[in-house]
């Protein structure tokens, strides 16, 4: 009985290669794309929650504590929007570029690279799943925040929605860019050093070197959290530059990796 | 008439200072299946690099199913199934997930459990590939080369790491892929491979073609029979080899005592010489032996006359 199941699974019935070639609708190939993105990272859970941790941390710790000295009094409405951006930052550039590294040197790019995927197709693709585990990631944080005391100015979500699409997508386009240009190992070495600088001086639990609009487009990330400070805590607008810096960073990050980026 | 599977002509690869692929030229006929044969560092990853469009050539062309790999990247990845050598999958996926992903690029996918059935993956659908052995990972790599149902495939060392009997499924599979007329371009450094599964043999060596031809052309080119003949020890072979000198150019050595080879393009006369020569040296001949020459004693006659 299994000598025979044994043999039929060893031949093919003819006709079963006969070719019919062909590329799935591109919504299809995305979907599954995201799904596998999506799937993998899931699995790595364990990951998903460290990278939640030191922004808990960062928000409970400068939130509610006098541990740092911030230029307000009202330190969640300070600390929160921070943590938001940060962890917008954590996710979408340093696990980004980190994972990418690694799929380089596994060669799963370069299999990719071999496939009906296109690559504008894989690059939307991780941009998508990143954004979702970002919006999934910030969603957490900030009912935290809120379950802390934070109020937010619900009037400026759009806007808030508006400069945390731009910076995931400057993020995506730098973490793709360092993951095309550098080894993984360096990427991996890189992409930390670059979160905890970034942690310390980019006005999330301390204020920000004050360097005026100029910082806003040297800064991304403390663009970005002032802008979320502007919206979610003043009920402000956000500043022209920090959407020009924003439009500038993702622009400019996106075609760069889409120039630089290598399958091998 | 139909256009060639692929095409390529004078193809020049260069890393640096190093010239991995030195003006090399080969066709696939649609639905012929064409090994390139080569130690490691011939040239072949190297040349299907440019046919799968991973890097342009450096010199010469190369069009596959009438496209050029680099420009018409996008036309042209449907229509192939590309096996890598090594692995290059997500290891922390199962075998499963990645087949049902590579099958979801498909217009048209195989049945992913049949697949799995056939390459005997069944067992290991939710096994992620990093756990997989090395032989159970190339069987994946074979079946996600194979899931688009794809009209040409480029196979790059497809058996290496795998057991017997893995190695006999894949065999009968690119047999299964023939005789369905898909086309198939593989690199393989195991002769009986070569010449069991390939309509067509490249042979290469350090970067050139050695010699090219259908597995019986090339082990019946000239010079490719063997006589051996067991006598009587220490015969005056220089004398055999002046007599046949007339008619074809032979070896004689005695490679141990009182065993004789002949080798060179013998046919029934110049055999009907060999044998008429030992009964004049009043010799006992207590055994005759034809032998075909093998894919191998061509390669290794090749690859050994390059490298002096």
């Amino acid at each position: 009985m299994s000598t025979s199941s044994a043999r039929q699974s060893a031949g093919a019935r003819p006709g079963t290669f006969t070719p019919a070639p062909g590329r799935a609708p591109t919504r299809a190939i995305l979907r599954r794309q995201i799904r596998m993105e999506l799937l993998l990272t899931a699995r790595r859970g364990e990951a998903v929650v460290l990278a939640m941790g030191v922004p808990l941390l960062v928000l409970l710790g400068a939130g509610l504590t006098r541990a740092t000295s911030l230029p307000t009094d009202d330190r969640l409405g300070y600390v929160v929007p921070g943590v938001l951006a940060l962890t917008v930052m954590s996710t979408a550039f340093t696990g980004q570029a980190i994972t990418t590294g690694y799929e380089r040197s596994y060669g799963v790019l370069k299999r990719l690279g071999a496939s009906p995927l296109t690559r504008p197709g894989l690059l939307f693709s991780k941009t998508a799943a990143i954004g979702c585990l970002v919006g999934l990631q910030t969603l957490v944080l900030a009912l935290v925040g809120v379950a802390a005391g934070w109020r937010p100015e619900l009037s400026g979500l759009v806007s808030a929605l508006g400069v945390t699409v731009l910076a995931t997508a400057a993020y995506c386009g730098l973490a793709l860019l360092i993951a095309s240009l550098l080894r993984p190992e360096t990427v991996t070495a890189a992409a930390t050093l670059i979160y905890v600088l970034m942690l310390a001086a980019g006005g999330i639990m301390f204020a920000a070197p004050d360097l005026g609009s100029a910082g806003h487009f040297l800064l991304p990330l403390a663009a970005h959290a002032e802008a979320l400070r502007a919206t979610l805590t003043a009920g402000a607008a956000v500043p022209g530059t920090i959407w020009l810096s924003l439009t500038l960073w993702a622009a400019g990050a996106l075609t760069a990796a889409a120039r630089k980026f290598r399958w091998e | 008439m139909v256009e060639a599977a692929v095409v390529v002509q004078d193809v020049v690869v260069r890393y640096g200072e190093v010239t991995a692929v030195d003006g090399v030229s080969l066709t696939v006929p649609r639905g012929a299946i064409l090994a390139l044969l080569g130690d490691n560092g011939a040239g072949k990853t190297s040349l299907l690099q440019v046919c799968e469009g991973f890097r342009g050539p450096d010199g010469g062309s190369v069009r596959v199913l009438g496209l050029d790999p680099v420009a018409d990247h996008d036309a042209l990845m449907p229509r192939l199934g590309i096996m890598l050598q090594s692995g290059g999958v997500y290891p922390w996926a199962t075998a499963g997930e990645i087949l049902r992903l590579f099958a979801s690029y498909a217009a048209d996918p195989l049945d992913v459990e049949m697949l799995l059935d056939l390459l005997g993956l069944r067992k290991f659908a939710k096994t992620t590939f990093r756990r997989l052995s090395g032989g159970e990972q190339q069987r994946l790599c074979l079946a996600v080369a194979l899931v688009g149902r794809p009209e040409l495939v480029f196979l790059d060392e497809p058996t290496a790491g795998m057991d017997v009997g893995a190695r006999q499924t894949t065999w009968q599979l690119v047999d299964s892929l023939r005789a369905d007329g898909v086309s198939v371009l593989l690199t393989t450094h195991l002769l009986d491979e070569a010449e069991s599964l390939a309509d067509h043999v490249v042979i290469m060596d350090k970067g050139v073609v050695a010699a090219t031809g259908t597995p019986a052309e090339l082990t019946a080119a000239a010079g490719i029979d063997l006589l051996q003949v067991r006598a009587d020890p220490g015969l005056p072979i220089a004398g055999l080899a002046a007599r046949l000198t007339a008619t074809v150019t032979v070896t004689v050595t005695e490679s141990s005592p009182g065993e004789y080879t002949v080798a060179g393009a013998l046919d029934t006369e110049a055999i009907a010489a060999v044998l008429a020569w030992f009964a004049s040296a009043g010799a006992q001949v207590t055994a005759v032996n034809t032998r075909r020459r093998t894919l191998e004693d061509v390669y290794l006659a090749l690859t050994a006359g390059a490298a002096r």
